[in-house]
């Protein structure tokens, strides 16, 4: 056989067949739900009056409009009547078609990208599927993850496939040692910056090199994760050693011999040496600093020694046209430093920074100091309930509680601002999230995308700083 | 899902790259739990320069009149010229449900967002992929009542003027299209098929069926 690449080979054993029109089925091993996109799905189903393929293969959990405080209080917590009804259809859907469910005061609800992974639900070589772009968090776990919209959300439950083209493969290598204070979001916002948020469309993404391998299951996470922000709808590392350490031991997981069937075949979800890409983008982790967000689209981003970019700089008149657009609605002015960039909100978490580690990072730069005082908010968004409990244990929680941050219950929150943790208008927030679009965080809200540490240093300074001076 | 075959309609331009989801149908109004009643938010970031929510009508709202679908050479377009990269970001499906309720038919664009693109020939929606010459061209042109024919069967976008543009199409996408075939349907008629797969699927990865009762 041809040498193939770790996205062949997840794909080569998931085709169920392939359709005269050239398009394929591919099988889907899990489908995550969330209570945004799955209702009408689930009203599809009802409606046409068919049953969900696999019971088994759905996992739920409302994230994407809980509010994060006063979550004891549960249901009765949600004040939006309207998002209320969501949480509500959610719960009333799983209950009628038997799908498992992690629900609003259960500990282990959190956004699905971290619950999924964290209850070993997420297992390497997998097929999933999501109603959220960011399902191709799951790629570290050498999971071919993918968001879907909600009709295909609803071919899923339906049919247990999804109607496919194969993509073509796109090699991101990166080399080198990251430097201490940059970190996977650093990353991936540099490796967004080189591809252009269409640098990958019609690709999956594997990360490749010395700089991966040396990631941390949480950082390969976030690497994955901001994928789609490049254009791609999935992002792959293979297996390691790393990948199975993490896996092992985790409540879905499989166990005894079905855990050394399971890593034997694990072990082979990885490129073939020589395999073929379609495309390579290569990087020396060295040459990465601390990066911070500038614009409205994610590969709007400069060093955090850097100033804000003149439009007039590109090449290419749309990128001109779209950086004039860009920091008119930042409010920015051309040449001015990124440091000199004063916050009014800090937002820590989201699908791609609320895991443990991420957590552990704010500690470490915030531990003893306190908010700068221009900081209206700061808040910390655990990704899931057992996060919360895990950071509480460590003390963590304390820390950020005594330098005043506001330490919540898990959820997206001001990812996305659907519940009611949001931006006012024109305030500029440091956030470790993955869109910097008009408006996501809030009405008028200026976003600037960094990793946790950064948001930390951000919060204590007031303004942008390099936190590789802070350690 | 309607079918598509051809249409004629008033083209808007939006003259912006990378538009994402979250500004063609912003989060706010994703909390319904139905498939319509979307149109009225549309691009409301752009359209309105109040924040808008579930439940308020386009009447009670201030209108942005800089924004192009405020224009009154662009009321009653039904398709929507583009820029590079559009639909990207959040997978939301209502983005296209927002725009067909609106009354677009056809997008015209050089590249669409992979998850976006799908989205639309779930609904009926046409994106249509044209070089970026072509684009251009259609930018220059496009002003008060310019309209344009759109014809999936042969491919080709016709201008007023009788200039003829062809375009790709994937065939199984567009065979869906013009008989606005359903995928659920189709793919259940494959279920022998799935069912087999399924069977060997157990059997080779057991652990994935771990939660079966």
């Amino acid at each position: 056989m041809a040498a193939r690449t770790l996205y062949d080979k997840i794909w080569d054993a998931h085709l169920v067949g392939a359709r005269k029109d050239g398009n394929s089925l591919i099988y889907i091993d899990l489908q995550l739900l969330h209570e945004v996109t799955s209702p009408q799905a689930f009203e599809g189903l009802t409606l046409n009056k068919r049953p969900l393929w696999r019971v088994d293969a759905n996992l739920a959990t409302p994230d994407h409009n809980v509010p994060t405080d006063q979550r004891e209080l549960g249901m009765a917590g949600i004040t939006d009547t309207i998002a209320l009804q969501q949480v509500t259809a959610l719960d009333d859907n799983c209950k009628s078609f038997g799908v498992e469910q992690f629900e609003i005061l259960d500990p282990r609800q959190g956004i699905v990208h971290v619950v999924g992974p964290e209850q070993g639900a997420t297992l390497p070589g997998m097929t999933i599927v999501c109603g959220d772009s960011h399902t191709s968090t799951h790629g570290a776990f050498a999971a071919l993850a993918q968001g879907v919209g909600t009709s295909e959300v609803e071919h899923v439950m339906a049919t247990q496939c999804l109607v496919q083209n194969k993509a073509k493969n796109y090699a991101v290598e990166v080399n080198g040692e990251l430097s201490p204070g940059v970190y996977a979001k650093d990353l991936i916002l540099a490796i967004i910056a080189r591809l252009g948020t269409a640098g990958a469309t019609g690709h999956t993404i594997e990360y490749r090199g010395s700089t991966i391998r040396a990631l941390s299951m949480e950082a390969r996470m976030t690497l994955c994760n901001m994928s789609i922000e490049a254009g791609a709808r999935a992002g792959l590392v293979a297996v390691d050693q790393t990948t199975l350490d993490y896996v092992k031991g985790r409540p879905f997981a499989p166990s005894g011999d079905q855990w050394e069937a399971a890593q034997t075949y694990w072990r082979t979800l990885v490129s073939d040496a020589d395999a073929i890409f379609d495309n390579t983008l290569q990087l020396r982790a060295e040459d990465i600093p601390p990066q911070v967000s500038w614009g409205t689209s994610p590969e709007q981003v400069a060093g955090i020694d850097e100033v804000v970019p003149d439009p007039g700089q590109f090449t290419d008149p749309v990128q001109v046209e779209s950086a004039g657009h860009a920091l008119k609605y930042m409010d920015l002015p051309a040449g001015k430093a990124i440091k000199d960039i004063y916050l009014d909100q800090i937002f820590i978490g989201s699908c791609t920074n609320a895991r443990i580690e991420d957590l552990r990072a704010v500690a470490a730069i915030v531990r003893g100091k306190k908010l700068a005082a221009n900081i209206k908010q700061a808040l910390i968004v655990p990704g899931s309930g057992l996060v919360k409990a895990q950071a509480e244990a460590e003390g963590l929680a304390q820390i950020f509680v005594d330098a005043g941050f506001s330490w919540r219950a898990a959820g997206c929150s001001m990812c996305l601002a659907m519940n009611p943790d949001k931006l006012g208008p024109k305030e500029h927030c440091a956030s470790t999230s993955n869109r910097n679009f008009e408006g996501r965080q809030g009405h008028a809200g200026r976003t600037h995308l960094v990793s946790p540490a950064m948001a930390a240093g951000a919060a204590i300074a007031g303004h942008f700083v390099d936190v590789r001076e802070w350690l | 899902m309607q079918a598509f075959t051809k249409h004629t309609g008033t083209v808007a331009p939006l003259e912006r790259v990378n538009v994402d989801t979250d500004q063609i149908i912003p989060k706010q109004f994703l909390k319904s739990i139905k498939r319509t009643g979307f149109g009225d938010y549309l691009f409301d970031g752009w359209r309105f320069v109040d924040e808008g929510d579930l439940g308020m009508t386009p009447n009670e709202r201030q209108l942005n009149h800089d924004f192009v679908l405020n224009q009154p050479a662009y009321q009653g377009a039904s398709i929507l010229l583009a820029r590079d990269n559009f639909g990207c970001g959040s997978s939301r499906e209502h983005a296209v449900w927002a725009l067909q309720e609106f009354g677009f038919c056809v997008v015209l664009a050089p590249s669409f967002a992979d998850i976006f693109y799908g989205n639309c020939f779930k609904n009926g929606l046409l994106p249509v992929v044209l070089n970026e010459r072509e684009i251009d061209q259609l930018f220059h042109d496009c002003g008060q009542g310019y309209s344009l024919t759109v014809d999936l069967e042969r491919q080709q976008v016709e201008t007023s003027a009788g200039a003829i543009f062809n375009f790709q199409i994937d065939q199984g996408l567009k065979e869906k299209m013009l008989k606005g075939l359903d995928d659920i349907s189709m793919t259940l008629a494959e279920r022998a098929l799935i069912e087999s797969f399924e069977a060997k699927h157990r059997q080779s990865q057991p652990w994935l069926f771990l939660r079966e009762e």
